[in-house]
Protein backbone atom coordinates (compact mmCIF):
# COMPACT_ATOMS: atom_id res chain seq x y z
CA UNK A 1 0.00 0.00 0.00
CA UNK A 2 1.07 3.53 -0.69
CA UNK A 3 0.10 6.88 0.76
CA UNK A 4 0.02 9.70 -1.79
CA UNK A 5 0.36 13.30 -0.56
CA UNK A 6 -0.19 15.93 -3.22
CA UNK A 7 0.36 19.66 -2.63
CA UNK A 8 -1.66 21.39 -5.35
CA UNK A 9 -3.11 24.74 -6.37
CA UNK A 10 -6.33 25.48 -4.40
CA UNK A 11 -8.29 25.83 -7.63
CA UNK A 12 -7.43 22.31 -8.78
CA UNK A 13 -9.07 20.29 -5.99
CA UNK A 14 -12.32 19.83 -7.88
CA UNK A 15 -10.51 18.46 -10.96
CA UNK A 16 -8.42 16.05 -8.88
CA UNK A 17 -11.53 14.86 -7.04
CA UNK A 18 -13.31 14.15 -10.33
CA UNK A 19 -10.28 12.33 -11.76
CA UNK A 20 -9.89 10.12 -8.71
CA UNK A 21 -13.61 9.41 -8.55
CA UNK A 22 -13.40 8.21 -12.16
CA UNK A 23 -10.55 5.84 -11.19
CA UNK A 24 -12.68 4.44 -8.40
CA UNK A 25 -10.50 5.73 -5.58
CA UNK A 26 -12.73 5.29 -2.57
CA UNK A 27 -11.63 8.20 -0.42
CA UNK A 28 -9.43 11.25 -0.09
CA UNK A 29 -8.64 13.86 2.54
CA UNK A 30 -7.95 17.55 1.89
CA UNK A 31 -6.37 20.21 4.09
CA UNK A 32 -5.79 23.93 3.51
CA UNK A 33 -2.07 24.48 3.85
CA UNK A 34 0.47 27.26 3.30
CA UNK A 35 4.07 26.99 2.24
CA UNK A 36 6.80 27.84 -0.19
CA UNK A 37 8.61 25.94 -2.92
CA UNK A 38 11.03 27.00 -5.60
CA UNK A 39 8.59 29.76 -6.50
CA UNK A 40 9.13 31.29 -3.04
CA UNK A 41 6.41 33.76 -2.00
CA UNK A 42 5.23 36.78 -3.88
CA UNK A 43 5.24 40.56 -3.49
CA UNK A 44 2.03 42.51 -3.06
CA UNK A 45 1.10 46.16 -2.42
CA UNK A 46 -0.97 47.30 0.55
CA UNK A 47 -1.73 50.98 1.12
CA UNK A 48 1.28 52.15 -0.87
CA UNK A 49 3.86 49.78 0.62
CA UNK A 50 5.24 46.52 -0.78
CA UNK A 51 5.07 43.40 1.30
CA UNK A 52 6.17 39.81 0.87
CA UNK A 53 3.76 36.95 1.14
CA UNK A 54 6.20 34.24 2.24
CA UNK A 55 3.77 31.36 2.32
CA UNK A 56 1.33 30.78 -0.50
CA UNK A 57 -1.96 28.99 0.03
CA UNK A 58 -2.15 25.43 -1.34
CA UNK A 59 -4.33 22.40 -0.82
CA UNK A 60 -2.96 19.14 0.50
CA UNK A 61 -4.71 16.07 -0.92
CA UNK A 62 -4.02 12.71 0.72
CA UNK A 63 -5.01 9.35 -0.71
CA UNK A 64 -4.24 5.80 0.41
CA UNK A 65 -4.14 3.28 -2.47
CA UNK A 66 -3.06 -0.27 -3.12
CA UNK A 67 0.43 -0.64 -4.63
CA UNK A 68 -0.78 -1.62 -8.09
CA UNK A 69 -2.96 1.52 -8.38
CA UNK A 70 -0.22 3.99 -7.45
CA UNK A 71 1.04 4.77 -10.92
CA UNK A 72 -2.31 5.61 -12.47
CA UNK A 73 -3.46 7.60 -9.44
CA UNK A 74 -0.29 9.72 -9.49
CA UNK A 75 -0.66 10.22 -13.24
CA UNK A 76 -4.29 11.23 -12.80
CA UNK A 77 -3.46 13.76 -10.05
CA UNK A 78 -0.67 15.22 -12.17
CA UNK A 79 -2.92 15.54 -15.22
CA UNK A 80 -5.76 17.10 -13.26
CA UNK A 81 -3.70 19.64 -11.31
CA UNK A 82 -1.28 20.72 -14.01
CA UNK A 83 -1.39 24.24 -15.42
CA UNK A 84 2.19 24.27 -16.72
CA UNK A 85 3.02 27.34 -14.66
CA UNK A 86 5.32 27.68 -11.70
CA UNK A 87 3.56 26.89 -8.42
CA UNK A 88 1.63 23.79 -9.54
CA UNK A 89 2.95 21.86 -6.53
CA UNK A 90 4.34 18.38 -5.88
CA UNK A 91 3.20 14.80 -5.40
CA UNK A 92 4.87 12.61 -2.76
CA UNK A 93 4.42 8.85 -2.51
CA UNK A 94 5.06 7.16 0.83
CA UNK A 95 5.02 3.56 1.94
CA UNK A 96 1.97 2.75 4.00
CA UNK A 97 2.44 0.14 6.71
CA UNK A 98 -1.16 -0.61 7.44
CA UNK A 99 -4.71 0.73 7.53
CA UNK A 100 -7.84 -0.06 9.52
CA UNK A 101 -11.47 0.75 8.88
CA UNK A 102 -12.67 1.82 12.30
CA UNK A 103 -16.25 0.62 12.01
CA UNK A 104 -15.49 -2.98 10.94
CA UNK A 105 -11.93 -3.49 12.09
CA UNK A 106 -10.81 -4.59 8.58
CA UNK A 107 -7.11 -4.07 7.99
CA UNK A 108 -4.65 -3.77 5.11
CA UNK A 109 -5.89 -3.28 1.53
CA UNK A 110 -9.35 -4.40 2.67
CA UNK A 111 -9.67 -1.25 4.68
CA UNK A 112 -9.04 1.15 1.78
CA UNK B 1 -58.01 49.92 8.58
CA UNK B 2 -55.35 50.83 11.06
CA UNK B 3 -53.07 51.77 8.19
CA UNK B 4 -55.77 54.05 6.78
CA UNK B 5 -56.23 55.73 10.15
CA UNK B 6 -52.52 56.43 10.51
CA UNK B 7 -52.41 57.80 7.01
CA UNK B 8 -55.33 60.16 7.54
CA UNK B 9 -53.86 61.30 10.85
CA UNK B 10 -50.58 62.09 9.13
CA UNK B 11 -52.39 63.99 6.42
CA UNK B 12 -54.25 65.99 9.04
CA UNK B 13 -50.96 66.85 10.73
CA UNK B 14 -49.35 67.93 7.49
CA UNK B 15 -52.31 70.08 6.53
CA UNK B 16 -52.41 71.47 10.02
CA UNK B 17 -48.83 72.60 9.57
CA UNK B 18 -49.40 74.15 6.19
CA UNK B 19 -52.84 75.66 6.50
CA UNK B 20 -52.15 78.76 8.51
CA UNK B 21 -54.81 81.29 7.53
CA UNK B 22 -52.49 84.32 7.57
CA UNK B 23 -49.70 82.82 5.49
CA UNK B 24 -51.49 80.22 3.43
CA UNK B 25 -48.37 79.29 1.47
CA UNK B 26 -45.91 79.13 4.34
CA UNK B 27 -45.52 76.82 7.31
CA UNK B 28 -46.72 78.22 10.62
CA UNK B 29 -44.23 79.02 13.39
CA UNK B 30 -45.14 75.79 15.19
CA UNK B 31 -44.76 73.95 11.92
CA UNK B 32 -41.24 75.31 11.43
CA UNK B 33 -40.37 74.34 15.02
CA UNK B 34 -41.68 70.82 14.44
CA UNK B 35 -40.03 70.39 11.04
CA UNK B 36 -36.67 71.70 12.28
CA UNK B 37 -36.81 69.32 15.23
CA UNK B 38 -37.72 66.47 12.89
CA UNK B 39 -34.67 67.28 10.75
CA UNK B 40 -32.43 67.16 13.84
CA UNK B 41 -33.89 63.87 15.01
CA UNK B 42 -33.65 62.14 11.63
CA UNK B 43 -30.23 63.55 10.82
CA UNK B 44 -29.17 62.73 14.38
CA UNK B 45 -29.93 59.06 14.10
CA UNK B 46 -28.15 58.93 10.75
CA UNK B 47 -25.06 60.46 12.37
CA UNK B 48 -25.46 58.08 15.31
CA UNK B 49 -25.11 55.18 12.89
CA UNK B 50 -21.78 56.59 11.74
CA UNK B 51 -20.49 55.23 15.05
CA UNK B 52 -21.33 51.80 13.65
CA UNK B 53 -19.62 52.73 10.38
CA UNK B 54 -16.40 53.72 12.14
CA UNK B 55 -16.62 50.56 14.24
CA UNK B 56 -16.98 48.24 11.24
CA UNK B 57 -14.30 50.07 9.25
CA UNK B 58 -11.84 49.73 12.10
CA UNK B 59 -12.79 46.14 12.87
CA UNK B 60 -12.10 45.32 9.23
CA UNK B 61 -8.76 47.08 9.01
CA UNK B 62 -7.15 45.71 12.18
CA UNK B 63 -5.72 42.20 12.39
CA UNK B 64 -8.12 39.59 13.74
CA UNK B 65 -6.23 39.31 17.04
CA UNK B 66 -7.32 42.88 17.90
CA UNK B 67 -10.91 42.79 16.67
CA UNK B 68 -12.73 42.42 19.98
CA UNK B 69 -10.67 45.27 21.44
CA UNK B 70 -11.53 47.57 18.54
CA UNK B 71 -15.22 46.78 18.89
CA UNK B 72 -15.00 47.35 22.65
CA UNK B 73 -13.32 50.72 22.19
CA UNK B 74 -15.93 51.87 19.70
CA UNK B 75 -19.00 51.00 21.73
CA UNK B 76 -17.34 52.41 24.85
CA UNK B 77 -16.19 55.68 23.32
CA UNK B 78 -19.66 56.32 21.91
CA UNK B 79 -21.17 55.83 25.34
CA UNK B 80 -18.53 57.92 27.09
CA UNK B 81 -19.06 60.74 24.58
CA UNK B 82 -22.76 60.72 25.52
CA UNK B 83 -21.86 61.28 29.17
CA UNK B 84 -19.00 63.74 28.57
CA UNK B 85 -21.12 65.90 26.30
CA UNK B 86 -24.01 65.81 28.79
CA UNK B 87 -21.94 66.62 31.88
CA UNK B 88 -20.27 69.75 30.54
CA UNK B 89 -19.74 69.62 26.77
CA UNK B 90 -23.09 70.86 25.51
CA UNK B 91 -23.12 74.05 27.56
CA UNK B 92 -19.44 74.61 26.90
CA UNK B 93 -20.18 74.48 23.18
CA UNK B 94 -23.37 76.59 23.22
CA UNK B 95 -23.10 79.48 25.68
CA UNK B 96 -25.98 81.25 23.86
CA UNK B 97 -24.28 84.60 24.40
CA UNK B 98 -23.20 84.02 28.01
CA UNK B 99 -19.41 84.04 27.87
CA UNK B 100 -16.97 84.05 30.77
CA UNK B 101 -14.25 85.05 28.30
CA UNK B 102 -15.94 86.79 25.39
CA UNK B 103 -15.97 84.57 22.29
CA UNK B 104 -13.51 82.09 23.80
CA UNK B 105 -14.90 80.39 26.89
CA UNK B 106 -18.53 79.72 27.67
CA UNK B 107 -19.94 81.18 30.89
CA UNK B 108 -22.40 78.31 31.25
CA UNK B 109 -21.02 75.37 33.18
CA UNK B 110 -23.07 72.35 34.06
CA UNK B 111 -25.14 69.56 32.64
CA UNK B 112 -27.34 69.81 29.57
CA UNK B 113 -31.01 70.31 30.39
CA UNK B 114 -33.84 69.55 27.98
CA UNK B 115 -37.26 71.12 27.88
CA UNK B 116 -39.77 69.75 30.41
CA UNK B 117 -42.17 66.91 29.64
CA UNK B 118 -45.09 67.87 27.40
CA UNK B 119 -44.41 71.60 27.15
CA UNK B 120 -46.71 74.06 25.43
CA UNK B 121 -45.38 76.41 22.75
CA UNK B 122 -44.85 79.32 25.14
CA UNK B 123 -42.61 77.15 27.34
CA UNK B 124 -40.33 76.14 24.46
CA UNK B 125 -36.71 77.24 24.85
CA UNK B 126 -36.73 78.70 21.34
CA UNK B 127 -40.00 78.35 19.43
CA UNK B 128 -38.41 79.95 16.35
CA UNK B 129 -35.78 77.17 16.13
CA UNK B 130 -36.19 73.61 17.38
CA UNK B 131 -36.61 71.56 20.52
CA UNK B 132 -33.60 71.55 22.82
CA UNK B 133 -33.78 67.78 23.01
CA UNK B 134 -33.42 67.38 19.25
CA UNK B 135 -30.64 69.96 19.08
CA UNK B 136 -28.77 68.27 21.91
CA UNK B 137 -29.24 64.83 20.38
CA UNK B 138 -27.98 66.01 16.97
CA UNK B 139 -24.96 67.87 18.32
CA UNK B 140 -23.99 65.01 20.64
CA UNK B 141 -23.63 62.73 17.61
CA UNK B 142 -21.05 65.10 16.10
CA UNK B 143 -19.10 65.07 19.31
CA UNK B 144 -19.13 61.25 19.32
CA UNK B 145 -17.99 61.19 15.68
CA UNK B 146 -14.93 63.23 16.65
CA UNK B 147 -14.01 60.63 19.25
CA UNK B 148 -14.57 57.77 16.79
CA UNK B 149 -11.92 59.22 14.47
CA UNK B 150 -9.23 58.85 17.12
CA UNK B 151 -9.70 55.16 17.90
CA UNK B 152 -8.81 53.87 14.44
CA UNK B 153 -5.47 55.65 14.22
CA UNK B 154 -4.29 54.29 17.57
CA UNK B 155 -5.55 50.73 17.13
CA UNK B 156 -3.71 47.52 17.97
CA UNK B 157 -1.38 48.92 20.66
CA UNK B 158 -3.13 51.35 23.01
CA UNK B 159 -4.49 50.26 26.38
CA UNK B 160 -8.24 50.39 26.84
CA UNK B 161 -8.69 52.58 29.92
CA UNK B 162 -6.16 55.32 29.11
CA UNK B 163 -7.79 55.58 25.68
CA UNK B 164 -11.23 55.93 27.24
CA UNK B 165 -9.95 58.56 29.67
CA UNK B 166 -8.70 60.60 26.72
CA UNK B 167 -12.07 60.11 25.02
CA UNK B 168 -13.83 61.61 28.02
CA UNK B 169 -11.58 64.69 28.01
CA UNK B 170 -11.93 65.05 24.25
CA UNK B 171 -15.72 64.88 24.27
CA UNK B 172 -16.32 66.82 27.48
CA UNK B 173 -13.79 69.63 26.96
CA UNK B 174 -11.53 69.71 23.89
CA UNK B 175 -14.14 69.26 21.18
CA UNK B 176 -16.90 71.42 22.72
CA UNK B 177 -14.51 74.25 23.63
CA UNK B 178 -13.11 74.73 20.13
CA UNK B 179 -16.55 74.09 18.59
CA UNK B 180 -17.91 77.01 20.64
CA UNK B 181 -15.49 79.31 18.82
CA UNK B 182 -17.34 78.63 15.56
CA UNK B 183 -20.73 77.03 16.16
CA UNK B 184 -21.31 78.57 19.59
CA UNK B 185 -20.94 82.04 18.09
CA UNK B 186 -17.39 82.59 19.36
CA UNK B 187 -14.47 84.51 17.91
CA UNK B 188 -13.87 82.33 14.84
CA UNK B 189 -17.50 82.83 13.87
CA UNK B 190 -17.13 86.60 14.40
CA UNK B 191 -14.06 86.55 12.15
CA UNK B 192 -16.12 85.12 9.31
CA UNK B 193 -14.78 81.57 9.41
CA UNK B 194 -17.05 79.23 7.46
CA UNK B 195 -17.27 75.52 8.24
CA UNK B 196 -20.74 74.25 7.39
CA UNK B 197 -20.76 70.79 8.97
CA UNK B 198 -17.28 70.54 10.37
CA UNK B 199 -14.38 69.68 8.04
CA UNK B 200 -12.31 71.57 10.60
CA UNK B 201 -14.49 71.67 13.72
CA UNK B 202 -15.15 67.91 13.71
CA UNK B 203 -12.89 66.05 11.31
CA UNK B 204 -9.61 67.89 11.58
CA UNK B 205 -10.05 68.01 15.38
CA UNK B 206 -10.41 64.24 15.48
CA UNK B 207 -7.43 64.03 13.14
CA UNK B 208 -5.24 66.36 15.24
CA UNK B 209 -6.07 64.45 18.43
CA UNK B 210 -5.25 61.20 16.61
CA UNK B 211 -1.97 62.60 15.28
CA UNK B 212 -0.87 63.75 18.74
CA UNK B 213 -1.79 60.33 20.11
CA UNK B 214 -0.01 58.43 17.31
CA UNK B 215 3.18 60.44 17.83
CA UNK B 216 3.24 59.86 21.59
CA UNK B 217 2.14 56.23 21.32
CA UNK B 218 4.59 55.25 18.59
CA UNK B 219 4.12 52.75 15.74
CA UNK B 220 3.09 49.11 16.12
CA UNK B 221 5.92 46.65 16.69
CA UNK B 222 7.41 45.60 13.37
CA UNK B 223 5.66 48.27 11.32
CA UNK B 224 8.89 49.98 10.30
CA UNK B 225 11.84 47.61 9.95
CA UNK B 226 15.27 48.35 8.46
CA UNK B 227 14.01 51.55 6.85
CA UNK B 228 11.12 49.72 5.18
CA UNK B 229 7.40 49.84 5.75
CA UNK B 230 5.92 46.47 6.69
CA UNK B 231 2.22 46.44 5.80
CA UNK B 232 -0.16 44.74 8.21
CA UNK B 233 -3.20 43.96 6.08
CA UNK B 234 -6.62 44.26 7.65
CA UNK B 235 -8.39 41.07 8.56
CA UNK B 236 -11.81 41.64 7.05
CA UNK B 237 -12.35 43.84 4.00
CA UNK B 238 -16.08 43.08 3.73
CA UNK B 239 -16.51 44.62 7.20
CA UNK B 240 -14.38 47.61 6.24
CA UNK B 241 -16.48 48.13 3.10
CA UNK B 242 -19.70 47.83 5.08
CA UNK B 243 -18.33 50.43 7.47
CA UNK B 244 -17.64 52.87 4.65
CA UNK B 245 -21.12 52.45 3.18
CA UNK B 246 -22.62 53.06 6.63
CA UNK B 247 -20.51 56.20 7.05
CA UNK B 248 -21.52 57.34 3.56
CA UNK B 249 -25.20 56.94 4.54
CA UNK B 250 -24.70 58.64 7.89
CA UNK B 251 -23.03 61.58 6.21
CA UNK B 252 -26.33 62.67 4.63
CA UNK B 253 -27.48 63.37 8.19
CA UNK B 254 -24.15 64.91 9.12
CA UNK B 255 -24.18 67.46 6.30
CA UNK B 256 -27.91 67.66 5.59
CA UNK B 257 -28.81 68.19 9.23
CA UNK B 258 -26.25 70.98 9.47
CA UNK B 259 -28.61 73.16 7.43
CA UNK B 260 -30.23 73.40 10.91
CA UNK B 261 -33.63 74.20 9.41
CA UNK B 262 -36.26 72.53 7.25
CA UNK B 263 -39.30 74.76 7.69
CA UNK B 264 -39.20 76.75 4.45
CA UNK B 265 -39.05 75.97 0.75
CA UNK B 266 -35.53 77.37 0.66
CA UNK B 267 -34.33 75.24 3.55
CA UNK B 268 -35.78 72.03 2.14
CA UNK B 269 -34.23 72.80 -1.24
CA UNK B 270 -30.91 73.42 0.47
CA UNK B 271 -31.04 70.21 2.48
CA UNK B 272 -31.75 68.39 -0.76
CA UNK B 273 -28.82 70.05 -2.54
CA UNK B 274 -26.59 69.07 0.37
CA UNK B 275 -27.64 65.40 0.20
CA UNK B 276 -26.89 65.29 -3.53
CA UNK B 277 -23.57 67.15 -3.22
CA UNK B 278 -22.47 64.96 -0.34
CA UNK B 279 -23.06 61.84 -2.41
CA UNK B 280 -21.28 63.37 -5.41
CA UNK B 281 -18.18 64.20 -3.37
CA UNK B 282 -17.95 60.67 -1.94
CA UNK B 283 -18.20 59.29 -5.46
CA UNK B 284 -15.49 61.68 -6.66
CA UNK B 285 -13.17 60.63 -3.84
CA UNK B 286 -13.68 56.93 -4.48
CA UNK B 287 -13.20 57.23 -8.25
CA UNK B 288 -10.06 59.34 -7.84
CA UNK B 289 -8.51 56.72 -5.52
CA UNK B 290 -9.67 53.90 -7.82
CA UNK B 291 -7.93 55.39 -10.86
CA UNK B 292 -4.90 56.67 -8.98
CA UNK B 293 -4.02 53.38 -7.26
CA UNK B 294 -4.36 51.58 -10.61
CA UNK B 295 -2.00 54.07 -12.25
CA UNK B 296 0.51 54.45 -9.41
CA UNK B 297 0.64 50.88 -8.02
CA UNK B 298 -0.50 48.90 -11.04
CA UNK B 299 -3.44 47.40 -9.09
CA UNK B 300 -6.48 48.91 -7.43
CA UNK B 301 -6.20 49.02 -3.62
CA UNK B 302 -9.67 48.61 -2.09
CA UNK B 303 -8.62 50.09 1.25
CA UNK B 304 -7.53 53.24 -0.56
CA UNK B 305 -10.79 53.41 -2.51
CA UNK B 306 -12.67 53.15 0.81
CA UNK B 307 -10.51 55.89 2.34
CA UNK B 308 -10.96 57.89 -0.87
CA UNK B 309 -14.74 57.87 -0.53
CA UNK B 310 -14.43 59.00 3.11
CA UNK B 311 -11.93 61.72 2.16
CA UNK B 312 -14.40 62.93 -0.46
CA UNK B 313 -17.07 63.13 2.24
CA UNK B 314 -14.78 65.01 4.63
CA UNK B 315 -13.75 67.40 1.84
CA UNK B 316 -17.34 68.45 1.05
CA UNK B 317 -18.31 68.81 4.71
CA UNK B 318 -17.05 72.38 5.10
CA UNK B 319 -19.29 73.54 2.25
CA UNK B 320 -21.81 70.99 0.99
CA UNK B 321 -24.39 73.59 -0.07
CA UNK B 322 -22.96 76.05 -2.59
CA UNK B 323 -21.03 73.78 -5.01
CA UNK B 324 -22.75 72.43 -8.10
CA UNK B 325 -22.82 68.65 -8.45
CA UNK B 326 -19.85 68.75 -10.81
CA UNK B 327 -17.76 70.89 -8.48
CA UNK B 328 -18.72 68.62 -5.56
CA UNK B 329 -17.33 65.63 -7.50
CA UNK B 330 -14.09 67.55 -8.06
CA UNK B 331 -13.77 68.67 -4.43
CA UNK B 332 -14.26 65.06 -3.36
CA UNK B 333 -11.81 63.83 -5.99
CA UNK B 334 -9.06 66.06 -4.63
CA UNK B 335 -9.78 64.45 -1.24
CA UNK B 336 -9.32 61.01 -2.80
CA UNK B 337 -6.02 62.07 -4.37
CA UNK B 338 -4.84 63.44 -1.02
CA UNK B 339 -5.43 60.05 0.60
CA UNK B 340 -3.47 58.08 -1.99
CA UNK B 341 -0.45 60.32 -1.53
CA UNK B 342 -0.58 61.06 2.20
CA UNK B 343 -1.01 57.47 3.44
CA UNK B 344 2.52 56.53 2.26
CA UNK B 345 3.79 59.97 3.34
CA UNK B 346 2.78 59.34 6.98
CA UNK B 347 4.62 56.02 6.78
CA UNK B 348 7.75 57.90 5.69
CA UNK B 349 7.55 59.85 8.95
CA UNK B 350 6.92 56.56 10.80
CA UNK B 351 3.54 57.75 11.98
CA UNK B 352 1.50 54.55 12.21
CA UNK B 353 -2.14 55.29 11.46
CA UNK B 354 -3.85 51.90 11.24
CA UNK B 355 -6.99 52.94 9.33
CA UNK B 356 -5.87 56.14 7.58
CA UNK B 357 -7.76 58.46 9.93
CA UNK B 358 -5.19 61.24 9.69
CA UNK B 359 -5.13 61.49 5.87
CA UNK B 360 -8.91 61.15 5.67
CA UNK B 361 -10.04 63.40 8.51
CA UNK B 362 -7.18 65.82 9.10
CA UNK B 363 -5.60 66.41 5.72
CA UNK B 364 -8.78 66.12 3.64
CA UNK B 365 -10.48 68.20 6.36
CA UNK B 366 -7.98 71.00 5.83
CA UNK B 367 -8.48 70.76 2.07
CA UNK B 368 -12.27 70.90 2.45
CA UNK B 369 -12.01 73.98 4.66
CA UNK B 370 -9.72 75.69 2.12
CA UNK B 371 -12.12 74.81 -0.69
CA UNK B 372 -15.01 76.82 0.81
CA UNK B 373 -14.06 80.15 -0.85
CA UNK B 374 -14.02 78.41 -4.25
CA UNK B 375 -17.81 78.26 -4.27
CA UNK B 376 -18.91 80.56 -1.45
CA UNK B 377 -18.08 84.24 -1.85
CA UNK B 378 -18.80 84.90 1.86
CA UNK B 379 -15.61 83.02 2.75
CA UNK B 380 -12.03 84.14 2.24
CA UNK B 381 -8.82 82.15 2.19
CA UNK B 382 -7.09 84.21 4.89
CA UNK B 383 -9.77 83.64 7.50
CA UNK B 384 -10.08 79.97 6.58
CA UNK B 385 -6.30 79.45 6.94
CA UNK B 386 -6.05 81.36 10.23
CA UNK B 387 -8.97 79.37 11.65
CA UNK B 388 -7.48 76.04 10.54
CA UNK B 389 -4.23 77.00 12.27
CA UNK B 390 -5.90 78.17 15.49
CA UNK B 391 -8.09 75.08 15.82
CA UNK B 392 -5.18 72.86 14.81
CA UNK B 393 -2.68 74.38 17.22
CA UNK B 394 -5.16 74.30 20.10
CA UNK B 395 -6.28 70.71 19.54
CA UNK B 396 -2.82 69.34 18.79
CA UNK B 397 -1.16 71.01 21.78
CA UNK B 398 -3.91 70.28 24.31
CA UNK B 399 -4.34 66.69 23.08
CA UNK B 400 -0.59 66.25 23.17
CA UNK B 401 -0.44 67.43 26.78
CA UNK B 402 -3.34 65.18 27.79
CA UNK B 403 -1.80 62.15 26.03
CA UNK B 404 1.55 62.92 27.61
CA UNK B 405 0.13 63.19 31.13
CA UNK B 406 -1.90 60.00 30.72
CA UNK B 407 1.23 58.27 29.46
CA UNK B 408 3.27 59.48 32.44
CA UNK B 409 0.65 58.60 35.05
CA UNK B 410 -1.07 55.47 33.71
CA UNK B 411 0.97 54.40 30.70
CA UNK B 412 -0.80 54.16 27.36
CA UNK B 413 0.84 51.25 25.62
CA UNK B 414 0.39 47.53 26.18
CA UNK B 415 3.49 45.41 26.78
CA UNK B 416 5.44 44.10 23.81
CA UNK B 417 4.40 40.53 24.53
CA UNK B 418 0.73 41.54 24.78
CA UNK B 419 0.90 43.49 21.54
CA UNK B 420 2.38 40.53 19.67
CA UNK B 421 -0.17 38.10 21.12
CA UNK B 422 -2.99 40.53 20.31
CA UNK B 423 -5.09 42.73 22.57
CA UNK B 424 -8.13 40.46 22.40
CA UNK B 425 -6.59 37.67 24.46
CA UNK B 426 -4.29 39.78 26.63
CA UNK B 427 -6.34 42.89 27.50
CA UNK B 428 -9.79 41.33 27.29
CA UNK B 429 -9.40 37.56 27.31
CA UNK B 430 -12.01 37.31 24.61
CA UNK B 431 -11.48 36.47 20.96
CA UNK B 432 -13.72 37.61 18.13
CA UNK B 433 -13.76 34.23 16.41
CA UNK B 434 -12.93 31.62 19.07
CA UNK B 435 -14.18 28.76 16.89
CA UNK B 436 -12.04 29.57 13.86
CA UNK B 437 -8.71 27.81 13.45
CA UNK B 438 -5.75 29.97 12.59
Amino acid sequence: MKYIVAIIQPGKVEAVYNALLELGVSGLTTTEVQGYGRQKGKTEMYRGAEYNVNFLPKMKVEVAVSSKEVAKVVTAIKAASESGKIGDGKIFTLDLADAMRIRTGETGAEAL
Amino acid sequence: MLKFNIKSTLLAVVFGLVASPALAQEVSEHGVYILNSLLFLMAGFLVMFMACGFCMLEAGLVRSKNTTMQLTKNVSLFSIAAVGYYVIGYNLMYPLGTWSVEGVLSGVFGVAIMEAVGITADAADDISYATTGSDYFFQLMFCAATASIVSGALAERIKLWPFLLFTFILTAVIYPLQASWKWGGGFLDEMGFLDFAGSTVVHSVGGWAALAGALILGPRIGKYKDGKVVPMPGANLPLATLGVFILWLGWFGFNGGSQLAMGTVGDVADVSRIFANTNAAAAGGAIAALILTQVVYGKVDLTMVLNGALAGLVSITAEPLTPTLGVAVLIGAVGGIIVVFTVPMLDKFKIDDVVGAIPVHLIAGIWGTLAVPLTNSDANFGTQIVSILIVGAFTFVVSGIVWYVIKAVLGIRVSEADEIAGLDTTELGMESYPEFSR
